[in-house]
């Protein structure tokens, strides 16, 4: 059935991949006769009101059942709300038309004489005063509603959504013509979710700690649920870890800095305390490890349900590996500890190029997801680069399922990247992994060896080129997904 | 760190070929409460290596456990043993010892809970 889905207007490239990760969740595409995850088609069908831009807020969905669109928008971050539409149309007299003519026995039921109801009415590109609303909320009055009005807890809600024909300004996309839409609301996105995770009231933090509403997108990428382990290479203070416990996964993570995993700023302060902060169970491990040398041990495989992470890309914080300084000064040999020293050592580490800490994630994932499994993490893109398109880091065992591009500065912008395993770790596919990860690195990636990245984003501008100015004066009004 | 982990881990230093299972010294255990979750349970089980963990739930003073691994069908049948095993695979912490590898004889300390598994540098 086709279903109203109306998105807040953020992150626009996060919408529609999030809809589709829960539809997958919560079963939308259980019943497809074929079992092979590399071949089935996981998409759900999407269609635009008429005149709409693709960045509208408002999409035709198609579901196999209200439940399935119910979970989906309960459970999502950007859903403002899903909706079986009763009538839509340009003008009050079309859409009374439409609603009129819509079935009775889908209105009936929600019209009933015991039941409560309110309808709200809304806009997009306008703001109604009170009187407004009112006067269209009585206009509704062709609809038999016989129940009670609840404004508090309502049985059923009703929306009543305008767009208008002059919304081409202030950073909205381009509506042609008004569009009036009316529906009851099967479900609607928990946004509490995002004050109360917000990361101001956190008590631990780090220089790169994940914000809230990313970090739930993240875990939605991953599908994180109960009964699920979910693992982050590189786990910091948890933000990312937080968001997948909120959402019932046990989780585990991993971090080089044992500063960060077992100190933290004191014993109420510190990953545990972030966990404890939401009543949340605590992840069932933190450890210190190295993403380049992990300690799995061997044959131990598909154990982890996803895997989340934001890799160090050396923008605002640089990856290390161990094995630092080979040689001391003066010293020809090979750097050695000295035996009565090794207590207490603290091992030296070395730069972690980016590229290096990709291709050793992709191959983690490949070997400790289970089938179906998801790795999602960022990856970072400069802009000015305009061959980015399809050069995404890639795995004979994964199939990239959606990427969806945050613009963080004109230089560069964080591509969200998840991948589902549709194929079984093997020694064959891991060399064939190695070799593609080579021929990766020899054609497009100068930029992600060590500090390249770094330079490219924070280097001075040309300004003789005048380039600065240019890109000021010629910035559409409407930005997209750069809202 | 939980018996969960510590089944997980080995040595990983270079040259080393048989770093799996790492030897428990205690020092200090503590119990914490975990929440059964049944699904988990069953997801995790066909992965552990039970001779590790019923050995390292010994050094860890827990005596309960079979010495040989149930079949996984005993999860849904019996709630005693489901309980034994969580209680093994999630409530004990080693909160302050350290896992020492089998071949080398190399300690990767544990404190506050947390392993430290990183390598020195002539280890890589």
């Amino acid at each position: 059935m086709w279903y109203l889905c109306v998105f807040y207007h953020r992150l626009l490239d996060y919408r529609k991949p999030e809809v589709e990760s829960l539809a997958d969740l919560f079963g939308a595409f259980e019943d497809k006769q074929n079992p092979d995850f590399a071949t089935q088609n996981r998409a759900l069908e999407w269609r635009l009101p008429k005149h709409h831009h693709p960045d509208s807020p408002f999409h035709f969905v198609n579901l196999p059942s209200e439940d399935v669109a119910r979970n989906i928008a309960n459970r999502s971050i950007l859903v403002k709300g899903i909706y079986e539409l009763w009538g839509e149309g340009s003008s009050y007299e079309e859409l009374k038309e439409a609603v009129t003519s819509y079935p009775d026995e889908r209105k009936l039921p929600y019209l009933e004489s015991e039941s409560t109801f309110k309808i709200t009415v809304d806009s997009f590109g306008k703001v109604m005063s009170l009187h407004e609303q009112k006067t269209r909320i009585w206009g509704l009055s062709y609809i038999p509603f016989k129940g009670q009005v609840n404004l508090k807890n309502p049985d059923h809600n009703f929306w009543l959504m305008e767009t208008d024909d002059n919304a081409t300004t202030n950073g909205l996309p381009p509506v042609v013509h008004r569009r009036i839409f009316f529906g009851r609301e099967v479900g609607g996105a928990d946004r509490k979710l995002i004050p109360t995770y917000q990361l101001k009231s956190r008590t631990y933090l780090g220089p790169t700690a994940m914000d809230a509403e990313m970090a739930f997108l993240m875990a939605n990428q991953a599908q994180a649920a109960p009964g699920k382990l979910v693992y982050d290479p590189f786990v910091g203070t948890g933000s990312i870890l937080v968001s997948a416990a909120h959402f019932g996964a046990m989780t585990m993570g991993a971090d080089i800095d044992i500063r960060v995993v077992r100190d933290g700023r004191g014993p109420d302060c510190n990953v545990w305390s972030n966990f404890k902060q939401y009543g949340l169970p605590m992840p069932i491990a933190l450890l210190r490890a190295d993403n380049n040398l992990p300690p799995w041990r061997h044959g131990l495989k598909e154990v982890f349900d996803a895997i989340i992470c934001d890799p160090p890309y050396g923008v605002r914080a640089g990856g290390r590996k161990s094995g630092g300084r080979k040689l001391l000064k003066g010293i020809v040999g090979p750097y050695t500890v000295p035996d009565d020293k090794r207590a207490d050592h603290i091992p030296s580490t070395a730069p972690y190029s980016l590229l290096e800490c990709v291709h050793d994630l992709l191959d983690l994932a490949a070997r400790m997801l289970v089938m179906g499994g998801r790795l999602v993490f960022f990856y970072p893109v400069l802009r000015e680069d305009d061959s980015v398109g399809d050069h995404f880091p890639e795995h004979p065992c994964f199939k990239l399922v959606a990427t969806s591009e945050q613009i963080l500065s004109s230089r560069y912008s964080r591509v969200l990247l998840t991948m589902v395993k549709t194929s079984s770790y093997t020694e064959e596919l891991a060399l064939a992994a190695r070799i593609k990860h080579l021929e990766f690195k020899e054609n497009h990636t100068k930029w992600l060896e060590n500090g390249n990245l770094h330079s490219s984003v924070f280097s001075p501008a040309d300004i003789e080129s005048g380039d600065l100015k240019v890109s000021k004066e010629s910035k559409p009004k409407y930005r997209g997904k750069y809202v | 760190m939980r018996l969960l982990t510590h089944n997980m881990l080995s040595s990983n230093i270079k040259g080393v070929t048989n770093g799996f299972p790492l030897r428990i010294e205690v020092e200090k255990v503590v119990e914490k409460q975990v929440e059964i979750n049944h699904d988990f349970l069953m997801n995790i089980f066909p992965k552990i290596d039970w001779k590790a963990f019923f050995d390292a739930s010994r050094v860890m003073g827990y005596v309960e456990l079979p010495e040989e691994a149930p079949e996984p069908s005993v999860l849904e049948s019996d709630l005693e043993f489901l309980r034994k095993f969580h209680h093994a695979l999630l409530e004990l912490h080693l909160e302050e010892g350290a896992l020492v590898c089998p071949e080398t004889g190399r300690k990767f300390p544990v404190n506050k809970g947390i392993p430290n598994m990183l390598l020195h540098e002539d280890e890589v």
